[in-house]
């Protein structure tokens, strides 16, 4: 599904002058299917509220624009929305706090009750054992566990298995990595991959993680102040280091390393991810082009 | 969600935020006495508690826009009241009907009244709450409700529990907020079916509010040893409440307006008379 938004104005507390401020200003994007789409930017330039809208959670009026998503039509009154939300599945900043079932099963087929109210029992089950497991679960050993009864790290899998349960296309993910331990990020970010390789055809990631994003994205927007202010894959975005300085954005560490050593005359090109990165840096000893 | 949390602490200076905040609370308690001690359409009593606000307003340096806003939360209470009034009030001398309903010049005075009545009283309680933090409020309560310790009752304890509540009350708000967007997203349903459904359909929401408060509160009191906190008996006060001549006008300015309200109540046929 492509989706394409046009023209997207939102501002919080509409309704009084003293309190409005624009959160999203005139807003124009297209996300192709197949990109892992990366989203950076301050706190409070609007990336939170922008991903909420792409599944109706804040939904339009007349006058903030339009939002296409495959055959869906936002700004249409008939919009399916549940329908809609199945395909688009969104996980939000620190998803084990919506975790709320006696067990980790009933939790994972919320989504199923909401979505397929017409599946049997048994394809409840291998749906569910499917999603676990995708996740890195051990299906017998946590299905019939209170989901409370579970570490950190695993409930965040549960509950993003309670999202992936009915196979969405697209997958947007609000800070995914917030609050993991290094290795928990590493698991985290193959497991997105793996994803990626499978049903879910589009991710679109939000991060203040500049190294995820450059690691991983194939295309990214910067948003600042409820506009956007860049958008490209990591390359072009990150290639110009003084301007993502001035929007007060870190720059990935590649991209560091690289700036560091263009000033020493060394020039690397290549992409930013770190193994294209390495890559780079050996075969450049070995090419002797200075 | 936001905008539930009525009348939320508008900070700057000025006359009525320099007040002692225990004078404040006696204050507005004697105002919606007065508010209720206004006789049933005695309307001239309801001026005098409106201008009191009024003016109050003008001396709190509070937007009035800001006050009016604080009604927005119980509008619907508001309206409830008035068409119950309305419709259901068969004395008096009917002025309009239509298909089985009937409204009587007495049903509308009621109407009128109630509304009046219910708003003054919101408007004085919520510019209490604009011109005085939740601390100043908690502090003030503790400070009132200090003869209770005769009686061996924890008003620290009290006081403390109290400001703690207010304290998360948008917290909790936005953590709702973020909650039912997140079952939302998983297909949740909040807006169709019977009243029991709804009731049903609200479940994922509640229990990770729950759980996210008990975390909460484990995190608040960990925080709180931590830094060696120990209730009552140790503690002194940052600020000092002090009684200042703008307390002294606020009481004479709420004496004057109960008097008059009294007077309005006994010589009412005097106006009317007149």
């Amino acid at each position: 599904m492509q989706i394409d938004v046009k023209n997207l104005t939102f501002n919080y507390g509409q309704n009084s002058k003293a309190t409005s401020s624009v959160a999203l200003d005139n807003i124009s994007l297209t996300i192709n299917e197949g990109e892992f789409f990366g989203i950076i930017g301050h706190t409070g330039s609007g990336k939170s509220t922008f991903v909420q809208h792409l599944n109706g959670l804040i939904k339009l009026n007349k006058n903030s624009g339009e939002i296409k998503i495959g055959e869906f039509d936002l700004g249409d009154k008939n919009c399916d929305f549940k329908a809609l939300r199945s395909k688009l599945g969104m996980v939000f900043q620190y998803p084990e706090y919506q975790l709320f079932a006696e067990t980790v099963f009933e939790d994972v087929a919320f989504g199923i009750k909401n979505f397929m109210p017409t599946v049997t029992e048994e394809e409840k089950e291998k749906m569910v054992r499917t999603a676990l497991e995708t996740v890195g679960l051990n299906y017998e050993r946590v299905k019939d566990m209170s989901p409370f009864e579970l570490s950190g790290g695993q409930k965040r899998r549960v509950a993003i298995a309670g999202v992936i349960v009915t196979k969405p296309e697209v997958l947007v993910l609000d800070e995914p990595v917030a609050g993991l331990d290094p290795v928990g990020k590493r698991d985290f970010i193959a497991l997105l991959k793996k994803l990626h390789a499978s049903f879910v055809k589009t991710i679109i990631l939000v991060s203040h993680d500049m190294d995820l994003v450059a690691d991983n994205c194939t295309q990214v927007a910067v948003f600042a102040k409820g506009k956007i202010a860049k958008v490209g894959s990591p390359e072009e975005v990150f290639g110009d280091y003084e301007e993502i300085k001035n929007m007060g954005l870190d720059l990935p560490l590649t991209a560091y390393l690289k700036n560091q050593l263009e000033k020493q005359g060394v020039k690397i090109g290549g992409k930013l991810s770190v193994e294209e990165f390495i890559n780079a840096v050996k075969s450049y000893g070995k090419g002797g082009k200075v | 969600m936001k905008d539930l949390a009525f009348g939320q602490y508008y900070p700057t200076k000025s006359f009525v935020h320099n007040m002692d905040a225990r004078v404040k609370i006696l204050t507005v308690i004697a105002y919606i006495v007065a508010v209720f001690m206004v006789k049933q359409f005695h309307f001239l009593g309801f001026l005098a508690c409106f201008t009191f606000v009024f003016v109050a307003t003008i001396f709190s340096r509070v937007p009035f826009l800001r006050v009016l806003k604080s009604m927005k939360a119980i509008l619907f209470f508001i309206i409830l009241s008035a068409v119950l009034q309305l419709f259901f009030n068969t004395e008096g001398k009917v002025i309009l009907s239509f298909w089985k309903i009937k409204i009587t010049d007495l049903g509308l005075l009621n109407a009128g009244f109630i509304i009046m009545r219910i708003s003054l009283v919101v408007l004085g309680a919520s510019l209490l709450t604009l011109t005085t933090s939740p601390v100043e409020i908690a502090d003030g309560i503790e400070s009132l409700m200090y003869p209770l310790k005769w009686i061996k009752f924890p008003v620290h304890e009290f006081a403390l529990i109290m400001s703690i509540a207010l304290r998360f009350i948008p917290t909790l708000l936005d953590e709702t907020d973020r909650i039912i967007k997140a079952q939302k997203a998983r297909g949740a349903d909040f807006e169709s079916g019977n009243i029991f459904k709804r009731a049903k359909a609200l479940i994922p929401v509640l229990i990770p509010l729950l759980i996210s408060s008990f975390r909460r509160a484990d995190e608040l009191a960990d925080a709180m040893d931590s830094r060696c906190y120990a209730g009552s008996k140790v503690r002194t006060k940052y600020k000092k409440m002090k009684i200042s001549w703008r307390d002294v006008i606020g009481v004479v300015v709420i004496a004057s307006l109960i008097t008059g309200v009294v007077f309005l109540n006994k010589f009412y046929w005097i106006l009317a008379v007149a």
